[in-house]
Order: C-alpha cells, then sequence, then structure tokens
C-alpha cells in the first residue's frame, strides 16, 4: 500500500523534487531567506567574502532590524548601516528598518505561506511554522550560501504529531501549552524530529497562540515545528493580508508518524518554568509570594495582540508594583494596540512601554536584569545570563502571570488579585 | 581523518549563551571570541583551551542560539573536536562549516575522563583511548562532510571546488 505523506515530507519532497523519507538528506529550494541586523552583517561578511559578483537572490530575502533597535552603542550603528548599504546595493525590496518589528513577527505577518521552505539566521525562525510552513534557524555561513545558491540542505526529521483536543482555561494560552509540552517531553526528547500539531478545533487555538508554540520549536529542540494548516490558517491569511488560500499542503490521511500525543487543553494550567533551563516547568503556586524586580512582556514569543489584550485587562485601572516594560512584536501590533486602548492602560498602570525590539530577551538594553534580580519575562529563553547578569534569575511565562505579577510585585495569577 | 588531543570535559546543555554570550556577538573577530569563550562556565577556559584540547560533553551540546560564534570561538580557543553524546542541529551544522569536527557518541561522558588523551578516526567514528586501552564507538562523519571539514569550512571547501 502507499504510504502518505506527512505535512514534512509534503513540504521537502516538493522543494528537492523527490519523494522523500525520514533520514533522507536531501538539497531544497528555499521559498523565503531572513535576517536580522546582529546576525546579518556576519552573513553579509561571508557573502562578500565568498561571491563578489555571483548573483544573488533578492527577492527572496527579508531583513528586518530588531536586536540592535534602536542602537544602544555606535558598534550596532555601525552594523545596521553595513546591513542596510548592503539592502540597497542588492536591491532588498523586503528590507524592514527600525521599529518596523521583530523579523519572525514581520515573517509572519506578511511573508509566510504554508508549505513554504524558510531558512533564517535566527534559531526562531521555527516562529513561520505555525502557517504550516517548514522553517529553520540556521547559521551564517549555511545562510549565506542559501542567499547565493537559493538552496541548502536539510536532513528529513522524523515526523512526530500532537493533537491538541478541547479548549484552553481562562488565562491560560499558547505558552502555557508550549510549556506543557516541555514539562513532559522535556528539551531533548524532540531533537532530530518534526512536530506536527494538529488542533481539532482550529478556532479554539488562534494563530497568536501557534506563533508562540513554533517559536519555542527550538527550545523543544525539534527540527521543526508546523502547525497543520485549516481555517484558523485560511482566516489569518484572509484577515492579515487579504489573501485567498486554497490548501494544498496538508499530511496524507495514511501519513506515518512515529508517535503520537494528545494533548487536553482543558487540562492545561497556568505554568513558569524556572531557571536555568525552559524545560525547568513550574505551577505558579511553587514559587508563590517571590519577589519580582522587574517584569517584561513582549519578545517574539509573546508580545503580540492577544498579549497585550491580557496584559491590558489585567492591568486596566490597577497600578503595578513591580517595574515593568512591554515591547509589541511589530508597528503592526503597536498600532493595533493604540487603536484598541491597550497601550493607554499599560501607561497608566506604570508600564513602560516601546516600539519593537529584541532589547531585553537578549540582555542587550532597554532593561538589562541586574545581580540578584528576578526577572518574570515572556520571552523563550532563561539560560544563565541570557537577560543580563549571570547572577540574575529569569523565569518565564505567558501574558496573564506576567502581568498579575507585575500588579502584585510578586509571581501570582490573575485569580491572585484583589 | 585522525584528530588527537587531551580530554576536557563538559557537562549536558552547554548552550550557546555559555559558549560566547550575546554581548560579544558585534564582533567575528575570531581572537577577540577566543578570548570570552565559555566565559561563565570557566573563565580560564580559553587558557586551558590553547594548548589544543578536544571537548567531550553530555546531551544538546550547543543548544540555542544560532550565533554562528559559538562554533568560531571554540575552534579558535584551541578546540580541534567536540565528542558529545548530543548535539543541537544549528550548533553542529555551524560546527561542521567552520571546520571544527564533531560527533555524535552515546555514553561517552561516562567513559572518557578528563585528561585523557584521545585519536578519533573521523570516518570509522573510532575513539581511541591508548593508556587506557579502551575504544569508544562514535557515529562516523560522511566523507563530505570530513572533506568540508579538512578544507577548514564550508567556504574554503567551496573555493576550493571553484577553482
Ligand atoms: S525577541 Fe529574543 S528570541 Fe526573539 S528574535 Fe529577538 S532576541 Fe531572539
Amino acid at each position: 500500500m502507499y504510504n502518505g505523506q506527512t505535512l514534512t515530507e509534503k513540504i521537502l519532497s516538493n522543494a528537492s523534487g523527490r519523494a522523500v523519507s525520514p533520514n533522507d538528506i536531501v538539497e531544497v529550494a528555499v521559498d523565503l531567506i531572513g535576517f536580522h541586523d546582529l546576525t546579518g552583517f556576519h552573513v553579509i561578511e561571508i557573502i562578500e567574502n565568498l561571491s563578489s559578483g555571483t548573483p544573488l537572490n533578492p527577492e527572496k530575502l527579508v531583513i528586518a532590524f530588531d536586536h540592535l533597535v534602536p542602537p544602544p552603542d555606535i558598534r550596532s550603528a555601525e552594523i545596521q548601516r553595513f546591513v542596510r548599504d548592503f539592502a540597497g546595493k542588492i536591491k532588498v525590496l523586503n528590507f524592514h528598518d527600525i521599529g518596523d518589528g521583530i523579523l519572525h513577527q514581520i515573517l509572519l505577518e506578511r511573508y509566510v505561506m504554508p508549505g513554504y521552505l524558510v531558512v533564517g539566521a535566527d534559531s526562531h525562525t521555527s516562529t513561520a511554522g505555525a502557517l504550516g510552513a517548514f522553517a529553520q534557524g540556521m547559521g551564517a555561513t549555511d545562510v549565506a550560501a542559501t542567499i547565493i545558491t537559493g538552496r541548502t540542505w536539510v536532513s528529513v526529521p522524523q515526523p512526530f504529531k500532537v493533537v491538541l483536543r478541547g479548549s484552553l482555561k481562562e488565562w491560560v494560552t499558547g505558552k502555557d501549552v508550549a510549556l506543557e509540552i516541555l514539562k513532559v517531553f522535556k528539551a531533548d526528547y524532540f531533537n532530530g524530529m518534526s512536530i506536527e500539531f494538529y488542533v481539532e478545533n482550529p478556532s479554539s487555538f488562534p494563530m497568536d497562540y501557534r506563533a508562540t508554540v513554533a517559536n519555542m520549536g527550538i527550545e523543544f529542540n525539534a527540527d521543526s515545528v508546523l502547525f497543520i494548516p485549516d481555517e484558523e490558517t485560511t482566516n489569518f491569511l484572509r484577515v492579515e493580508r487579504g489573501y485567498e488560500y486554497r490548501g494544498k499542503f496538508l499530511p496524507d490521511d495514511n501519513a506515518e508518524y512515529v508517535d503520537e500525543y494528545t494533548l487536553e487543553l482543558s487540562k492545561v494550567d497556568l505554568l513558569i518554568a524556572a531557571p536555568y533551563s525552559v524545560d525547568n516547568v513550574k505551577s505558579i503556586r511553587d514559587v508563590e509570594g517571590m519577589e519580582v524586580d522587574t517584569v517584561f512582556i513582549g519578545s517574539c514569543t509573546n508580545g503580540r495582540l492577544s498579549d497585550l489584550e491580557i496584559a491590558a485587562k489585567i492591568m486596566k485601572g490597577r497600578k503595578i508594583r513591580s517595574r515593568c516594560v512591554v515591547i509589541p512584536a511589530s508597528r503592526k501590533v503597536f498600532n493595533k494596540a493604540l487603536e484598541l486602548g491597550y497601550i493607554q492602560i499599560l501607561v497608566n498602570a506604570g508600564c513602560m512601554v516601546t516600539f519593537s525590539t529584541c532589547g531585553p530577551c537578549i540582555g542587550g538594553h532597554f532593561g538589562v536584569a541586574g545581580p540578584g534580580e528576578v526577572v518574570l519575562s515572556t520571552s523563550n529563553r532563561n539560560f544563565k545570563g541570557r537577560m543580563g547578569s549571570p547572577d540574575s534569575k529569569t523565569y518565564l511565562s505567558g501574558p496573564s502571570v506576567a502581568a498579575a505579577s507585575a500588579v502584585l510585585g510578586r509571581m501570582a495569577e490573575p485569580g491572585d488579585m484583589p | 581523518m585522525i584528530v588527537e588531543g587531551t580530554v576536557i570535559k563538559l557537562g549536558d546543555r552547554i548552550d550557546t549563551d555559555l559558549i560566547i554570550p550575546a554581548k560579544y556577538l558585534k564582533y567575528t573577530d575570531h581572537q577577540y571570541l577566543a578570548q570570552h569563550v565559555l566565559e561563565p562556565v570557566d573563565p580560564e577556559f580559553s587558557k586551558k583551551a590553547s594548548k589544543g584540547v578536544i571537548v567531550v560533553a553530555g546531551k544538546l551540546f550547543g543548544m540555542g542560539s544560532s550565533r554562528e560564534q559559538a562554533a568560531i570561538a571554540l575552534k579558535a580557543a584551541g578546540v580541534k573536536m567536540i565528542l558529545a553524546e548530543s548535539f543541537a542541529r544549528i550548533f553542529f551544522r555551524n560546527a561542521i562549516n567552520n571546520g571544527l569536527p564533531v560527533m555524535v557518541c552515546p555514553n561517552i561522558s561516562n567513559v572518557v575522563r578528563e585528561g585523557d588523551y584521545v585519536s578519533a578516526d573521523l570516518s570509522s567514528g573510532e575513539i581511541l583511548i591508548p593508556e587506557r586501552g579502551i575504544t569508544v564507538r562514535c557515529k562516523e562523519l560522511p566523507d563530505i562532510v570530513i572533506r568540508i571539514v579538512d578544507a577548514g569550512g564550508l567556504i574554503e571547501y567551496l573555493r576550493k571546488l571553484g577553482r
């Protein structure tokens, strides 16, 4: 009998021009290539070192400045200038200078399509899997080579299926689902695998949540994470881009997965990841009462409209006790949040709200953690020193826990608020 | 291709923020990066590695970000090869692309000791510890990967082909 193909195999077969199976190493044509300022200068150094005069593929390239935005020092400004000049020289149309947004959010909002093969010089390129693309982060050399040739190679991962069943409880979001999966499987399990998410009731798990989970695909150490396109995907493309998608990238009914796991969404609780590992997952109750110095709501993981909406709901009419920095993931998100009044609420509550930047997420600028400080962040990594001092402690959570904790000045859930 | 050297051991999950913290990513100068490699783990690492060493580590070596500076810094500091129980995908590619041999060796942390002198055959995947008469099996590297490593990295390899 003909063995059906998974979505991963479909995309990689399409991109390589032959029927692939897990463990094959195949050369693939790439649909989209992304990089940002901080990896971009490195990519360009390699391109210029390798290819004087070789034709490049500027139409597939998306560049967005996010890591060094706005430049915190002279070297950062110099890096951006170098990348900006390159973009001008090879005529990159899809160039997003400071303020447009974080690369992964921009790719999602504007460029990624289901079935695409996406390569980016940043590990969180996995985010594009929310739309059913096969997306991998790679290093500067691989990305440079891809820009020059339009092609790269991938090892076909083992496909694993996760079914999301039912609906989430109030205040529980995509972040808690990502943390739940890390709690169950730990960060080692999915190494070498592609996780295909099938959402039984598409509207119960909206695109923002899918983006958070796919974003953290790299924290699962999965080779890729893909949400199987459904009505939610089609709706997103219609509403955000006015595009009518008639899906052809779906797994076959008899596709074979190495294993399958069903997650009852109603059973997922609000969770946090404690230092210094993303799979050190705990209940809020385990850290109850711990004082929080700084809360960060933002990043390519949780800086989307639904995150700001939740934060605004919780902070409305209240004042925060912790310091709190809020950073929308793109100008589009920022604008919508302005229109809807969320920004005003957050500002009134005492938050510092600023334009899109990675800033605090990598301990860059706009709120770097000092020695001994406790940070509660909606971003994706809590490695030692990730957000600043190696003697600081970063906890990760979804937006509702972050906002409630900012209000109370200690680790808390929305239900703890008076 | 044979790689030999004295072992420095590291644990599980040596992530890229530990290998080279984000504050150093605004530069690609190899010597600058080498000076700061693994600083949060052991500020003396760079000095210890300078004689040319082999790193033996546990699971998920290089997990985290795509920063290629992680592979560059290790190699520039004097690391000749990394043998680990598993690698993060991006780091594994970055290492090969920069001419730093890496091999997956199940259980190696339990067998190899700090200070052991080892000799690794990349094509057979066999690691010898002559002094203790022990052999460890790793996953051998495909020919193409050995050719890239041997050339000094992907760019050098492509240059050679172009000629
Ligand atoms: S927000 Fe953080 S994780 Fe996302 S791209 Fe920026 S630095 Fe990386």
